[in-house]
């Protein structure tokens, strides 16, 4: 479709050029409002360019007199005994968003396949918009829903220490949070695969099922790899949620029993909660480092974020 | 076409976070906000006073300040939270012409800035509490120490049933952690394990739904949710801490740049006074003689 687009751009700009240099009202105003547009499209940039200065202006005492590498590969974090280690948050922000991603791509991708392949319009009418309602409920009653629903199932477990708080418990809340990013990117992507190969593969005998998995997700494979990154930048940067039902400890997550899968069941901190959760009282190189926290998942988000628009630019079909 | 929908999704995300970032941003705001209001000093008494700091002085703060300002009514005190740490500071840079710490001022604090002073307004005693289903009654300030450094690690080790002990606690920074740590701790360190949580309330409330759980909490925020859990024979009570019975009470102080001056001295001299204690003792904290 985007391909559709472009030619009659094409065709405006060069009637624009041959037309008489006479200025109209009319084109004066389009002009100003082209300005106001551009001036929000600069002040957005701007936006963020300043958060970006300002954090990482902050956060230089703390890499200039911890050192960058001692940051990201210290275990302990004791803000009181001058220790700032932040691997443990590094360590906890991935397993949570590794976990939300276990739980939630399976379902989100359900779902795209379902209202887009599956779902008669009516049916689509009514699941599409429910799952897009997930995105606007905030965040702190997904974490209220989790403290008191998911937390006392999560307990249930028996092993050794385990409280319900914790990773799984925030996985699950996690993977229901990035579940309408996931479906609603790949469904898109599952809708532009070409209907030439759907209908090529049904005319050669190949059944809805062989169709899907032999030609429409492989066709759709980057879009629907960049949604699942889409899904981890939200994840990466989920804070309230995550502080109601992870528990906040400072430590490497770890295995409490023999099945290597309890470490799920470890308590954790993320990067997101450990700013949140100290800021409040922190004063001098203690705020920093948690400025410096800042500066790393804004580093690991842009780092997301690019990679999921590279994938985009990998549709083999849009090249041909 | 669905690069849009990618692009929605990608400026979310961004959003999020530098909403979380911007946040941090605030707290500084604020103090420079707070910076052009320096009191003004008249004889009749009139003008502003800043107090910053502790989010456990706070409460009682706010209540002395109505008295304070019913009995002198061209007076505006503004009390503003932000944690201990940030009430030092704010009062040794002048910021504030008066901090609030919920500990005793550290060490590094006072070498950084000889001329603080502290002015105790009152004290307040940290209770040890259980989730209900444990049946220890009373452990020793060792026992606790060895419960929170991790050496022990079930209620059978202290005389209860086989079950796992949940440590939870407050995140680093906080003054009750603070004063937790220097008046049971001694040199040893709260486990890495601990369940760290935000507030008060917070504590209170995953303790009272975690079997085995046990924590620290200032006094005023005990109710039947949890178990109150006696020290060294002694239940965190009002009386027991007076007496100094219960001996994990800590200081509630304000800090001032060099001697207080002007209004800030009469809002200190109220307090200590009999009718400032009076406040104290009714809020539900100690008072100081």
């Amino acid at each position: 479709m985007a391909r559709l687009s472009s030619p009659p751009r094409v065709t405006s700009r060069s009637t624009e050029r041959g037309r008489p240099a006479k200025v109209t009202g009319k084109q004066r105003v389009e002009s100003v409002v082209k300005y106001i547009f551009l001036f929000s499209a600069l002040m957005s940039i701007l936006i963020v360019v300043m958060i970006g200065i300002f954090t990482f202006r902050e956060a230089i005492p703390a890499f200039r007199e911890i050192g960058i590498i001692k940051l990201l590969t210290g275990t302990v974090w004791r803000p009181g005994q001058g220790q700032y280690g932040i691997l443990a948050m590094i360590a906890g922000s991935g397993l949570v968003t590794l976990g939300a991603v276990i739980i939630g791509v399976p379902l989100a991708l359900g779902c795209a396949i379902f209202l887009s392949e599956i779902a008669p319009p009516a049916v689509r009418s009514i699941v599409r918009p429910s799952i897009e309602l997930l995105a606007g409920i905030p965040s702190v009653v997904y974490g209220l829903f989790g403290m008191v629903v998911i937390v006392p199932l999560v307990r249930n477990i028996d092993v050794p220490g385990n409280t319900g708080f914790g990773l799984l418990s925030a996985s699950i809340v996690l993977a229901v949070m990035i579940l309408p990013t996931i479906s609603s990117v790949s469904e898109y992507a599952i809708r532009s695969v070409p209907k030439r190969f759907r209908e090529g593969s049904l005319a050669m005998g190949a059944t809805k099922w062989e169709t899907l998995t032999n030609v429409i997700l492989p066709g759709a494979k980057s879009g629907i790899m960049s949604a699942i990154i889409l899904g981890l930048g939200r994840a990466l940067g989920e804070t309230i949620a995550m502080i109601m039902v992870i528990g906040n400890s400072v430590i490497i997550p770890f295995a409490a029993s023999d099945n290597p899968l309890s470490i799920f069941l470890s308590r954790a901190r993320t990067l997101t909660g450990n700013i949140a959760v100290e800021i409040n009282y922190a004063t001098g190189l203690h705020e920093s480092a948690l400025f410096a926290t800042g500066v790393v998942l804004f580093a690991l988000i842009m780092i997301m974020n690019s990679s999921a628009r590279i994938l985009i630019g990998r549709r083999k079909w849009e090249k041909k | 076409m669905y690069e849009n929908v990618i692009m929605k999704y990608a400026s979310i995300t961004v959003f999020s976070l530098l909403i979380v970032l911007g946040a941090c941003g605030t707290d500084s705001d604020n103090e420079a906000a707070s910076n052009g209001t320096e009191p003004v000093e008249e004889n009749s008494l009139s003008g502003e006073l800043n107090v910053v700091g502790s989010t456990t002085v706070q409460p009682l703060a706010e209540v002395l300040t109505e008295a304070f300002e019913a009995l002198e009514p061209d007076v505006i005190v503004f009390v503003q939270g932000g944690g201990s740490s940030v009430g030092v500071r704010s009062a040794v840079d002048g910021t504030a012409d008066i901090g609030m710490a919920s500990r005793d001022i550290k060490l590094s604090e006072l070498q950084e800035n000889p001329e603080i002073r502290v002015h105790t307004i009152a004290r307040d005693g940290i209770a040890i509490i259980a989730e209900p289903g444990v049946t220890v009654d009373n452990l020793s300030k060792d026992q606790i120490r060895n419960i929170f450094s991790g050496e022990i690690t079930n209620w059978n080790e202290v005389g209860g049933e086989n079950l796992v002990i949940t440590v939870v606690a407050r995140e680093e920074g906080s003054g009750t952690r603070a004063a937790f740590e220097e008046l049971v701790m001694d040199d040893d360190l709260i486990l890495g394990n601990a369940i760290l949580q935000p507030s008060n309330g917070a504590v209170r409330t995953s303790i009272s739904v975690i079997p085995g759980a046990i924590g620290f909490l200032s006094f005023g925020y005990l109710d039947d949710q949890t178990k109150p859990l006696a020290v060294d024979g002694f239940l965190p009570t009002e009386e027991f801490a007076a007496s100094g019975s219960y001996e994990i009470v800590r200081p509630l102080n304000m800090v001032t740049n060099g001697p207080p001056e002007g209004i800030a001295a009469v809002f200190l001299e109220f307090i200590v006074s009999e009718d400032g204690q009076a406040i104290v003792a009714s809020e539900g904290y100690l008072p100081v003689n």
